[in-house]
């Protein structure tokens, strides 16, 4: 293959309900910067129905260019006609590096792409760079979170990666950016739409506020049963916060999915974080490691979560959540009324 | 797979593949705190988690339709035991794609390499693999492989069910559920979790261990292109790989008399600016 004329990052951009998700506006940000090492353009890609208002956010985000592709059969997503028409636009544009969210969507999208592209993919990394001889650095967690692999695809282009959503922040939005706007085409047939949504059952607000929340209050197994998590919303009224969960309690029933944290469920970096009867499994901490301080409170005091907590309170969750509850409260009454 | 899109006849039950991996059990795989390494000797292997829960979600359509089942691995001969595995929690058969050349194997060869397995087995109505593996967890293969054989996917599935010609399959995402509906023949990438899998049976196991359960492919078997296997055929390197070093926390560990360790907890976080004190 040909590898010599491929050039500039592109960012595959998602959106939902008509606005860039998330994980796509963080990806601008982490590919403006990867662009300006190599001194090369930033693109984006945006595939869809009724796209092309999206564009000018793209740019102001950090965008050069957006190449958007509106299709009658893009109109919902769905991974075969997407992959496909992200395989013709990478055939025309030849990026060097694409990257996409390691959202689920641009984690299956990517996995599809990469077996008609033939080229290398590496999934949800959480650190980017540039090698000396101008190659992209992909760095990403391995065996569970235990190690963390650099990976290099100097073989093929484009080189591919998936970038985890909350690990890169999101970069500020400048009115005044300007750009190129490409208006692409792609050959699609009725029978690549071979997948379609039927339903979608919601729980936006309650993610969303996980990953918006300053203060995370999380509880694990060590909470015995579902009914104590009220311990632990009370709790989280008084700090402001949020509850998040460890997947072990969400996989028995006692809080929902969209509340877990960790590998296989949210990023989160809030300022504070607490773990309450949460052991620290590595796949929990890949998902809040980040925070900015930790607080755990657990009763067995070689449990690994210590090892990443700022503070530390060796006991019995059902004597200090409630012991901190009375002291936060008498703080609050002893401030109303002086 | 050229003619999978025409109509699959009634009552002929599923023809079902699982992919498996072998991966090292994860709560083994730890790292050693003076080396700062991975401590990998003596770690035993399992069948990937996930897979498991593949495996569970094709004998339950099995049980219902019935059909069968074949468990199909790439990886060295020591990766019989999770496809024994499988068949002692009732898969019919399996196949072991085992060669030198598949060493190495980053995700493009190897959903290369089990797509053109796959192809061989005959007319295959559902591909179940895990979301992903707990060693490289990248969730790529799955898709992959439906990218190959250009057969429609649904991933991180947690329940799937067939109605008449229609596979209906729910699917999580990070805002809720979605429900996805398309045709046979199809892949789907199975959530870790989502259904509880059998144990092994004795009598199953025993199967197990007959002869001709577990067919051995090479990639010449297989009709791979070899130059598409393996390290060569990989387009990723790994260069480096470097323990976790995680964010150096002073940890403050309070273990005093209860009101005092909270009082101190609140202190600190009244310090730090999280609670008007
Ligand atoms: C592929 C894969 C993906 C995964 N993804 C995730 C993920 O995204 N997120 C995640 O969280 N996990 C994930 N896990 C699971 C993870 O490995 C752990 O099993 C899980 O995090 C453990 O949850 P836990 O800490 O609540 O429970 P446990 O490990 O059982 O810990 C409970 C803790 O509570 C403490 N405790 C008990 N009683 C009390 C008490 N009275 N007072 C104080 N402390 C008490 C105990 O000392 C213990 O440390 C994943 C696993 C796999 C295999
Ligand atoms: N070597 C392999 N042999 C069989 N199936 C595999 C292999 N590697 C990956 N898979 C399948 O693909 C899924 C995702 O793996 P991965 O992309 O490595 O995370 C696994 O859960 C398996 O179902």
């Amino acid at each position: 293959m040909e590898t010599g004329e491929y050039k500039g990052v592109m960012v595959f951009l998602e959106h939902r309900k008509g606005k860039l998700r998330n994980a796509s506006i963080q990806l601008i940000g982490e590919g403006r910067r990867l662009a300006d090492i190599l001194k090369q353009e930033l693109s984006g890609a945006l595939l869809g129905k009724d796209v092309e208002n999206l564009t000018g956010e793209a740019i102001q985000f950090g965008c050069d260019k957006v190449h958007y592709i509106e299709h009658d059969l893009l109109e919902n997503y769905a991974p075969r006609p997407y992959a496909k028409a992200l395989a013709e636009l990478v055939q025309k544009r030849r990026p060097d590096a694409l990257l996409f969210g390691a959202t689920m969507n641009g984690r299956e999208v990517a996995g599809r792409l990469h077996a008609y592209t033939h080229t290398g993919l590496a999934a949800d990394c959480t650190a980017f760079d540039i090698t000396e001889d101008g190659y992209l650095e992909m760095i990403r967690p391995a065996f569970g979170g235990k190690s963390l692999a650099h990976i290099i695809c100097k073989k093929t282009k484009p080189q591919m990666a998936s970038a985890r959503p909350n690990v890169f922040p999101a970069p500020d939005k400048d009115p005044a950016r300007k750009g190129e706007i490409l208006k692409e085409t792609v050959q699609l047939t009725q029978e690549d739409v071979d997948t379609r949504c039927l339903e979608v059952v919601e729980h936006e607000d309650e993610a969303n506020m996980l990953s918006k929340s300053e203060i995370v209050v999380s509880g694990g197994y060590g909470l015995k049963k579902k009914e104590n998590f009220v311990l632990l919303e009370e709790l989280a009224e008084l700090l402001h916060g949020v509850v998040g969960a460890s997947r072990k309690t969400v996989d028995i029933g006692w809080f929902p999915r969209e509340r877990q944290i960790g590998q296989t469920g949210k990023t989160v970096r809030p300022r504070l974080y607490f773990a309450i009867g949460i052991s620290g499994a590595i796949q929990h901490l890949a998902g809040m490691e980040r925070s900015e301080k930790i607080v755990a409170i657990n009763a067995d005091p070689t449990a690994s979560i210590f090892e990443v907590a700022d503070y530390g309170i060796v006991g019995n969750l059902f004597d200090v959540i409630p012991e901190m509850i009375r002291q936060l409260k008498a703080m609050k009454s002893s401030q109303s009324s002086s | 797979m050229e003619d999978g899109q025409e109509a699959r006849p009634p009552n002929q039950g599923l023809k079902i593949v699982v992919c498996i991996k072998q991966v090292p059990k994860g709560e083994q795989l730890e790292i050693d705190p003076v080396k700062k390494t991975l401590r990998r000797e003596g770690v035993e292997s399992e069948m990937n988690p996930a897979d498991k829960n593949a495996v569970e979600m094709a004998l339950g359509f099995k049980d219902e339709h019935g059909g069968e089942v074949i468990a199909l691995s790439m990886g060295s001969r020591s990766f019989e035991r999770s496809l024994r595995m499988a068949i002692g929690m009732g898969a019919d058969r399996a196949v072991l794609l085992s060669d030198r050349a598949l060493a190495g194997s980053d995700t493009t060869p190897t959903s290369y390499a089990l797509a053109g397995t796959i192809s061989l087995l005959g007319k295959i109505d559902l591909i179940l693999c895990g979301e992903e593996t707990s060693d490289s967890s990248t969730g790529h293969v799955g898709p992959g492989i439906a990218g190959h054989l250009e057969i429609p996917q649904i991933t991180y599935v947690t329940e799937a069910k067939v109605e008449n010609d229609k596979i209906i399959a729910k699917r999580q995402v990070e805002f809720g559920f979605e429900t996805w509906e398309t045709t046979f023949p199809a892949l789907l990438t199975v959530k870790f979790g989502c259904n509880r899998p059998r144990e092994p049976t004795l009598s199953r196991k025993i199967k197990a261990k007959r002869g001709n359960v577990i067919q051995t492919w090479s990639a010449k078997d297989a009709g791979l292109d070899e130059s598409k296997l393996g390290l060569n055929g990989s387009p990723t390197i790994v260069s480096t790989i470097d323990t976790v070093e995680l964010p150096s926390r002073k940890g403050e560990l309070f273990s005093g008399n209860l009101g005092k360790n909270v009082s101190d907890l609140i202190s600190r976080l009244v310090r730090d600016g999280f609670i008007r004190g």
